[in-house]
């Protein structure tokens, strides 16, 4: 599904800013990974690298989706392929009201793959839905995209979009940070239920906490750009009690 | 006329005034012109804009170095009119041409308590306080446009609303600018009377057919009587060569109320004046306002409530979407007197700036003379940033299809207010439309 080659990513216009130093990760379908590390390791501007972003330049390696190149497309068109990314600081963007505007994305993607747009009743049914399930506010949602929303909130209408989306590759950025044990038990249960052997997440956390709930088929620790060590779910454990010390000397990838 | 020394613009007027006609105009209003025309005389178009400050942010030298033609042109046809703005068959509709009611392009569905027709016929018909309230708002102060209105006054409309007369069909009032080839001068004028316990829903619109330039000098004056409800719209679109400078001026008596949401996105140079006297206690007013502007337009908002007695509310709310190398004024001021104790008073003024070449010059102020009072104001000019594209965008949006929404977001708040469906329908659509414009002229918007 996602192979990430040799990737090495600068700040555009900034010398010497290089971020990420030779990433090699590959998702297969139907896995969950997480991606660890500390602060400033580098994986926001991972996932916001595979989403588009282009404040970002790739200075080596490559992305493929489904065997494609994707490192040219713009950030549209790989939603359109079925990427989507929660934000760890969803923008707050005032007047857009959610509902219209998930429509509009779903049409948008629709009209890509050539398949048929959903009907506004069946929009309107499955919004609602979401909206329960990830426990926001439907007065909230009414009003505008994450404007005046508590960090909480934003989380939450992150999950509302990931779920009505439904994507094939979900990247979540720290989705679960700030979040109290029930909202990360709603994140949980969203990513848990939406699991299957067609879809793929890759999931940015700092803590080992979301992991108590999403049982993740491969660990990758992310260090100063590099990933220094990749296992299975047992790697979180040791993070946790260990913190990521141990990691900075090690230095080389794993 | 009588004086020396006239500002050069004043005569590229005088031989239109000379013309006027008297035959059939009562004394009073023949008066009431001259003393209109030597008051603009004296002034002139305002062009000096040091110490000046109604017009410090605003160059009127494309305005006073132009000329206009004086006269009615027509004919104008109902579908013309219908296609260039807002319209709804089930509406009382007056037209007004070239300040000239028509009374075969009106559509009066003879609704009881409802006087709506020509402001030269209920003049000379006699209607009961229209000789008092005529210019007794607008047309005798020190100010050139009303002035220049006042000294050729002779249609326009009248909209008059009877006691405790409740109507609930909007009643639309369209100026209509024929189509010259030529440029020419159009002073509408619009008299909306609304005694006690009454309530109105007017949509006061102005439509040019015309692709040439235009100056229109509109003046409304608005009388609303005790516990009265007016919901008033304005729309202006007129053509990007032409001058709109337009006044209203508000009277409101105890318990009233007074909504107006302007909606102005046409003109070279556009001004949108209005004053709400709030002169008795309980009295409310709300003015809200969109304008979008591109090219080298400017939009003057200049909008100013005086709370003359105790617990009065105003709120004056407007947005602005500016883009191309135009400039906006938002010129908000709130008079609290020290009679007015339990005023509340808000003023906000927001814009979305798309260009590095557009302007923005928002002064919202308070003279408060009273102590026990409630006011608050802002201003704001923001951008979109490149964060809030790229949400939209990585969502699956294009980015065109996303600069759309953002701006339409930021407007929808405004078109809202705008109730009666035909003419929700028509803003959104005009807005729309805008909206191509002002993209292709945006060159921030995403990037900062
Ligand atoms: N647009 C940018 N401009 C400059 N520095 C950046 C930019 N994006 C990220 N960085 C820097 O790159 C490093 C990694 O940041 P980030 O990817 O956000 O880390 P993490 O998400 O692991 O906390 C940090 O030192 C951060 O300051
Ligand atoms: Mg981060």
């Amino acid at each position: 599904m996602l192979e990430i080659k040799n990737l090495r990513v600068s700040v555009l216009d900034i010398d010497d800013s290089e971020i990420l130093k030779g990433i090699d990760l590959t998702v297969k379908t139907g896995e969950v990974h997480a991606i660890m590390g500390p602060n400033g390791s580098g994986k926001s501007t991972l996932a916001n690298v595979l989403m588009g972003r282009t404040e970002y330049v790739i200075t080596e390696g490559d992305i493929l989706y489904d065997g494609e190149s994707i490192i040219d497309l713009l950030p549209e068109k790989r939603a359109h392929l079925g990427m989507f990314l929660a934000f760890q600081y969803p923008a707050e963007i005032p007047g857009v009201r959610p509902w219209q505007f998930l429509k509009a994305a779903l049409d948008a993607k629709a009209d890509s793959r050539g398949e048929e747009k959903m009907s506004i009743r069946d929009f309107s049914k499955l919004f609602d839905e979401k909206v329960e399930a990830v426990g926001i506010n439907p007065q909230l949602v009414k009003r505008s995209l994450n404007e005046g929303f508590s960090g909480g909130e934003k989380k939450r209408n992150e999950m509302l979009q990931l779920e009505v989306l439904q994507p094939e590759l979900a990247i979540l950025d720290e989705t679960d940070s700030g979040l109290d044990v029930d909202a990360l038990r709603i994140v949980a249960h969203g990513v848990n239920s939406m699991r299957s052997p067609e879809r793929s997440f890759i999931i940015v956390t700092h803590y080992q906490r979301l992991l108590n709930y999403i049982k993740p088929d491969v660990v990758h620790i992310l260090v100063e750009g590099k990933i220094v060590k990749t296992g299975g779910p047992e790697l979180a454990l040791d993070v946790e009690k260990d913190g990521y010390k141990q990691y900075t000397s090690v230095g080389a990838s794993a | 006329m009588t004086l020396a020394a006239p500002p050069t613009s004043v005569e590229k007027y005088a031989a239109a005034f000379e013309s006027l006609s008297d035959s059939g105009t009562p004394d009073w209003l023949i008066a009431t012109r001259l003393q209109a025309w030597a008051n603009f005389s004296e002034l002139g178009i305002p062009t000096a804009r040091r110490g000046n400050e109604l017009w410090k942010y605003t160059n009127l030298r494309p305005l006073a170095d132009a000329g206009f033609e004086y006269g009615q042109i027509g004919p104008v046809s109902l579908d013309q009119i219908k296609s260039a703005g807002p319209w709804d068959d089930a509406w009382d509709t007056v037209v007004v041409v070239d300040g000239n009611f028509s009374a075969q392009l009106s559509s009066l569905n003879g609704t009881p308590g409802l006087t709506a027709g020509s402001l030269g016929e209920a003049i000379a018909a006699g209607t009961d306080n229209l000789e008092s309230q005529f210019a007794s708002l607008a047309g005798r102060e020190n100010y050139a446009f009303t002035a220049l209105n006042t000294a050729f006054a002779a249609d326009g409309a009248y909209i008059g609303i009877a006691a405790d007369t409740r109507l609930t069909t909007p009643v639309h009032v369209v100026f209509v600018t024929s189509d010259p080839t030529s440029s020419r001068a159009t002073y509408p004028r619009l008299l909306i009377s609304a005694s006690s316990n009454s309530s109105l829903t007017i949509v006061e619109s102005y439509i040019n057919l015309s692709e040439s330039s235009q100056l229109t000098v509109p003046v409304t004056e608005v009388f609303s009587d005790h516990d009265s409800q007016i919901r008033h719209y304005r729309i202006q679109i007129e053509n990007e060569k032409s001058f709109h400078i337009g006044t209203a001026r508000v009277n409101q008596k105890a318990g009233s109320s007074f909504t107006s949401t302007s909606f102005a996105t046409g003109a070279l140079i556009g001004r949108n004046d209005v004053h709400t006297q709030l002169d008795e206690p309980g009295a409310e007013c709300t003015l809200h306002g969109l304008y979008m502007t591109s090219g080298q337009q400017q939009q003057d908002q200049e909008i100013s409530t005086t709370h003359a007695r105790p617990n009065c509310t105003s709120h004056q709310f407007y947005k602005g979407i500016l883009s191309g190398k135009s400039h906006a004024v938002f010129s908000g001021k709130v008079v609290v007197e020290r009679d007015a104790q339990k005023s509340v008073a808000n003023q906000k003024d927001l814009n979305l700036m798309l260009s590095r070449g557009a302007r923005i010059d928002a002064k919202p102020s308070l003279e408060i003379f009273a102590d026990d009072v409630k006011c608050a104001h802002g201003a704001t000019a923001g951008h979109v940033d490149r964060d809030t594209l790229f949400y939209l965008r990585s969502r699956g949006v294009d980015e065109e299809t996303a600069k759309a929404i953002l701006i339409r977001g930021f407007a929808d708040e405004m078109l809202d207010e705008f109730e009666p469906a035909a003419l929700r329908e028509f803003v959104e659509r005009t807005t729309d439309d805008r909206i191509a414009t002002l993209l292709a002229e945006s060159d921030t918007l995403g990037t900062v």
